[in-house]
Formats: structure tokens, sequence, C-alpha cells
């Protein structure tokens, strides 16, 4: 019964900085929450809020059904796993994890048996009774995970806990997490989860939803799979999917019946089906957004294209996909295609002229000045 | 072609063998140096030690160290002083004094150091630089009101002028020293005990003293040393001897018979010496252990 709900929370530093404008959100019971924006966004800010270590200036902030706002972290019901795991030097691992449950008055074989519950859990029992110094990065950062689940808490908070592990690690310590959560549930105790981080593809793959920040104020709350094909604005567009979205500037101009989108002296077609949305743009510069992988470099039979002609830059080999970095009319765009797709373009120099194929279909435009999206 | 490359390479060996001689050259130099500063600097010091076994005419006549017998009457005789008392008494003095005044010490300068490094107050910036002002103050110029202001306690004769103003963290150097220290400890592992359910005391006890153990291990063998070796403090406030630290009493057995016994007097100072001494190699290890692995890693 561990509902998160955000109104209206503010943060205003002493020096007048308003970090947090006013945020309104509902974390559902059990639900894996995951907070994404870049640096200086203050999604850590929110959730330090959230755990007590930073005071509201303005808003309610309840877990559950009670109004936490002035109680002190430990009457929270709440755990946190740092950035740095943030594990006392001075004790072993059972200790750092038995430290907590001690402070409660928690019995002593009570402790015990948690504790080794959750060691099992983590597959860290032969850890107990190591020191911090003596892990390595990945045990480390399970001992924090299990500091946190150990507690039993109403609602965990992760602060970019993958950030100082490499890359392997981290890809690997993602679905132990995410596995960790779904584990949880199915064992009749569901967590409710919130996840700071800046990575989006950490974001995309953990999240059940997604919260994106920016200035602190909320742009977008939804599932993955909405954020990345419905963007609600430009900034959402670009910072969601990678690599990232083309978004260029381009003038609605009519054509025929129809309408176009001018591109320097290249003219894509709106779809029809948007053509009302856009109407009252007529004349007027908007921002044209186009994934990767809906532009292609040969005439696929099975999708509708508009044949466009550009310079090519770069190729770069991924494996089993390639990104190809070409001009159109000046404008740099870049298109993902799979390696076994590439339609003779491997074979052309740099500066050689090919014709790609852009889906406009699955195109977004945005408002030039608002950034918002226009086709929703 | 394999004319030049050979002779190249004989080029750059010899090159090499120069470079060598010149590293060689070097460090000979280097060490000659540091060994002659070091014996300099120590010199007086095995000199006392040496002094110690002579006789008084020796003392004076001999400029070498290495004494022609090695006599230890001169200890035993010091050992038992002039006085009604023994050295012994006089060292258990001085630990009366000691002992107590790190406890309070340590207590006083972490509360006071916590506060300073991890609360926020009002007038936090100008206390902090007050206190520190204080450090520059020649600690002579508070001689007389002190001395005044415990007089009208009625302390003097007693240990307590000694003590009791460290339990008030009057020893700024350290209180610095500790926010110094404390500053420079990341505060999430107090933030995981805050959430964990520790409140401001518990932090202090359970997280931010052992972080801090090389740093009060540090005022620990300072504030022994200090006191060990102060004699301005007991020579202002004690009167009865058999109160006297050795500090005291060492200058005692200077003045106390006409002629003075030297190797007596260098006896005991280097028996003097021997507690600090020990103190210092006692502690080194943890001053190595704190500033090699603070435990905290990224």
């Amino acid at each position: 019964m561990a509902q998160l709900t955000l109104h209206k929370i503010e943060k205003t530093y002493p020096n007048g900085f308003k970090a947090v404008h006013g945020i309104d959100l509902e974390v559902r019971d059990g639900e894996f929450m995951v907070f994404v924006g870049p640096s200086g966004c203050a999604k850590s800010t929110v959730l330090r809020m959230i755990a007590g270590l930073e005071s509201i200036s303005g808003g309610e902030l309840r877990i559950g059904s009670t109004v936490v706002n002035n109680l002190q972290a430990k009457q929270r019901g709440i755990a946190m796993v740092f950035q740095n795991y943030a594990l006392y030097p001075h004790m072993k691992v059972y200790d750092n994890l038995a430290f907590g449950l001690r402070l409660s008055g928690t019995p002593k074989a009570e402790i015990e048996s948690r504790v080794r519950e959750t060691a099992r859990l983590l597959e860290m029992e032969q850890l107990l009774d190591r020191y911090p110094k003596q892990l390595s990065g990945g045990q480390a950062q399970r001992v924090a995970v299990g500091r946190a689940i150990v507690k039993k808490p109403e609602v965990f908070l992760f602060d970019e806990p993958l950030s100082n592990l490499d890359a392997k690690l981290r890809a690997s310590m993602r679905v132990r997490l995410t596995e960790l959560h779904r584990t949880l549930r199915e064992s009749g105790r569901p967590s409710t989860v919130v996840y700071v981080t800046h990575d989006q593809v950490e974001a995309m793959t953990m999240g059940e939803r997604i919260c994106v920040l920016k200035d602190g104020t909320i742009q977008q709350v939804d599932l993955p799979t909405v954020l990345y094909e419905r963007p609600a604005n430009v900034f959402v567009a670009g910072f969601i999917g990678s690599p990232e979205m083309n978004i260029r500037e381009a003038t609605v101009r009519a054509q025929g019946a129809g309408l176009v989108l001018m591109l320097g002296d290249v003219a894509l077609p709106v779809p029809t089906v948007r053509e009302a949305q856009l109407r009252p743009f007529l004349d007027r510069v908007v921002k044209l957004g186009l994934r990767p992988e809906h532009i292609t470099t040969g005439a696929p039979k099975d999708v509708p294209i508009t044949p466009v002609e550009g310079v090519l830059r770069l190729i770069e080999h991924m494996g089993s996909e390639v990104f190809v970095h070409f001009d159109v009319a000046g404008v740099p765009f870049t298109c993902r295609v799979p390696s076994d797709q590439l339609s003779g373009i491997e074979r052309r120099a740099r500066g050689e002229r090919h014709s790609f194929g852009f889906q406009m279909g699955m195109s977004h435009v945005f408002d030039a000045d608002s950034g918002r999206n226009l086709f929703l | 072609m394999n004319a030049i490359l050979a002779s190249e390479r004989v080029a750059s060996e010899h090159e090499a063998l120069i470079t060598l001689r010149r590293e060689r050259i070097n460090a000979t130099l280097r060490y000659a140096v540091l060994f002659t500063v070091g014996l300099v600097m120590l010199y007086p010091l095995v000199w006392l030690v040496g002094a110690s076994f002579k006789s008084n005419t020796e003392i004076f006549t001999e400029m070498g160290f290495w004494p022609s017998q090695f006599d230890f009457s001169a200890y035993v005789k010091g050992w038992k002083t002039s006085t009604e008392y023994t050295f012994a008494t006089y060292f258990l003095n001085s630990f009366l004094i000691i002992i107590p005044r790190i406890i309070v010490t340590v207590i006083s300068c972490v509360l006071v150091a916590y506060a300073f490094a991890r609360f926020e107050f009002w007038g936090k910036k100008i206390l902090f630089s007050i206190m520190v002002g204080t450090m520059m103050l020649p600690l002579i110029i508070l001689r007389l009101p002190q001395y005044l202001m415990f007089k009208e306690f009625g302390w003097l004769d007693s240990y307590l002028p000694l003590i009791v103003p460290s339990a008030f963290a009057t020893d700024t150097f350290f209180v610095f020293m500790l926010v110094q220290f404390l500053r420079g400890i990341p505060r999430d592992m107090e933030e995981a005990a805050q959430i964990d359910g520790c409140n401001a005391l518990q932090l202090l006890w359970h997280i931010i003293v052992p972080l801090l153990k090389p740093a009060i291990i540090s005022v620990v063998v300072f504030q022994f040393i200090w006191t060990m070796n102060d004699f301005m403090g007991p020579l202002i406030y004690l009167s009865t001897v058999e109160k006297y630290p050795v500090s005291l009493a060492l200058k005692m057995s200077i003045g106390a018979t006409e002629e003075v016994q030297w190797a007596s007097v260098i006896a005991i100072s280097v028996v003097a010496l021997l507690p600090s001494v020990a103190v210092f190699f006692m502690a080194q290890r943890h001053f190595i252990e704190g500033a090699a692995s603070s435990g905290i890693k990224g």
C-alpha cells in the first residue's frame, strides 16, 4: 500500500534559485518508475525530497495516505541506494545490512534471518564477512541494494546506482535489478521503486513508466513505448532514443491540394491524415522529427517512402546494424539500417550522392517555439 | 646501411651509459646531503643518550657521544631525586593530568567540529572565524586573567586548571583539524545512516567517529606530547612538590643541590622522552592507515 503522490512539489534554495517548479506525479503501488533527464534537471533533488534528505519548499508529498513533508527520513518507510553505494567502511557487509534493523530495535534472531535471506536473494552470502574495501564495484553495488531490501521498505529510491560501473557490468546489473523487482512482486512483496538515471537506455529498459524531467519540470510521464512513439514535445523526442531523432527546421508550404515540408529546396509531403493539424501553420517554420530507423537506404516494397537525394558523409558499422550520416540540402541526417539491408550504400564513397527513403508516415512535427508535438 | 645502424646503436648505448652514471652521481649526492642534514638534526639527541652514561667531567671535556663506560648509576640516582619522592610519583602525576585532559579534549573537540562541519546555524561563519582567530593569539596573554579566575574558583594547586579548559574545546587547533578532515568525508554515508534511522548523536557515534579515527588519533598524540612537555601551566598553578609533573620535577633536579649532577639530569631527560616517543610510534601505523585507505571507493 505504498503509493507515492507528489502534489505541486517545489524546491527553492536559500539563495533564491528555484530548482523544482511544482511537480505533480503519482507513482502507483508496486510500480517501477524511472526519473530521467539531463544533468541539472533536478531529478536527484526530487528523489532526495522524497527521501527526506532535502526539505520541501512547497506542495504536498504523500507516501500511502500519509503526508510526509515534515517527517524525518527514518519515519518515511523508504530505503535508498546511492550512486557511490555509501557503505559504512568500518562495518562488515553483515553489519552494513543489519545496522538499520538494529537501530529500529529488531530482535537479534530476526535480524539474522532477514540478513541471510537478503544475502541469499542477491547471491552474496560469501561476502557477509568482508569489509566494503574488499569488494569489487559490482559486489559493493549488490550490498548497497541488499541494505535497502533488508529493511522491507514501502518505497525504494535509487539514485543513479549503476553509473559507477563499467558498461558490461551495468548491463547485467540492469537486468538483475529489473528481475529483482519482478521477483519481489511475484513473491507477494510488491515494492514501489523510484529510479533516477541520466541514461535513457536504463530508463527505457527498466522503467514500467518513465518520467522525463527538464529544468525542474515534468515533460512527459508514460510507458516507455509511448514515450518513444508519441513524444509530447521536441525535448522528449530528442532525449529518448539512440541515435537521437533527426529534428530539423522545415517550412510548411501548400503544394497542389496537399501540404509539404520544405527542407531547403527539397519538398517532403505531409501525410494526408496530418494535413488538418498542420494547416494553421501554413508558411511558418516548424520542426520536423524523423527517427533514424524511419529512413531507409534503399526502396523497400512494403513501406511507403519518399525518395530523398542525400550526400553521404560517414558510415558507422555497429555489427547488426549500420548508422549512415548524410546531408540533405546541407542539413545533416542520420539513418539506421540493418546490416543486411544496406542496398549498396556501403560501396559508395564519401561525398557521393545516394537516394534515401524517408517514411513520412512515421514523422513528427513540433511547434518551433513551444516545442509541442503538433500531431498529438 | 648496417654500419650506420651499428654506429647508431653504439652511440645510443653510450648515451644510456652516461645517463645511468649521471643518475648514480645524483643519487649519491642526494643521500649524502640527506644523511648529513639528518645527522646534524639528530646529533643532540644521540649526544643526550650518550652523555647520560658519562661522568660530570667527561660531559664537559669530551666532544664525542660515545661514553668511556656504560654506567647506569646516573639513572638510579636521577630516578631517586633529591626530594622525598621518586620519579615514579612525577610520572604518575603527569599521567593524572594527561589522561583526563586527552579524554575531555577528544570529546569536546569532536562535538564542536561536528557542529561546524555538518550543521547550519545562526552565526556559524563568524563563530568559526573567531575560533580560528584565537589560534593566532599568543596564549601567554591569557595567563593572568585565567590565573585570577581559577584563584576565585579555589582551584589553585590542583590539576583542574590544567584539565578543565580543554573540556570546552579551547584547543582550537584540534577543532580546526577535525573540521577540515570532516569536510573531506562525503556525506552519503551519513545520509544513508539517516535513512537507516540514526539521529544526530547516533550518527556521530556510529558513523562519524569511526571515520574520524585517524584524525582523533592525531589529536591524542599531539595532546599527549604537548601536555607532557607543558612547563608553564604546571609552574603557575602547582605549588606542592608532591603534585609536580615530570617537566617541573626535571627543572627542580637542576636547582635543588649546589653542584648539579648533569648525568642524572640528562638520564632522567632521556626517560622523560620515552612516553612521548612510544606514543608516537604506536600511533604512527594509524596515521599511515588513515592516509592510505579511507575505505571510501568511488
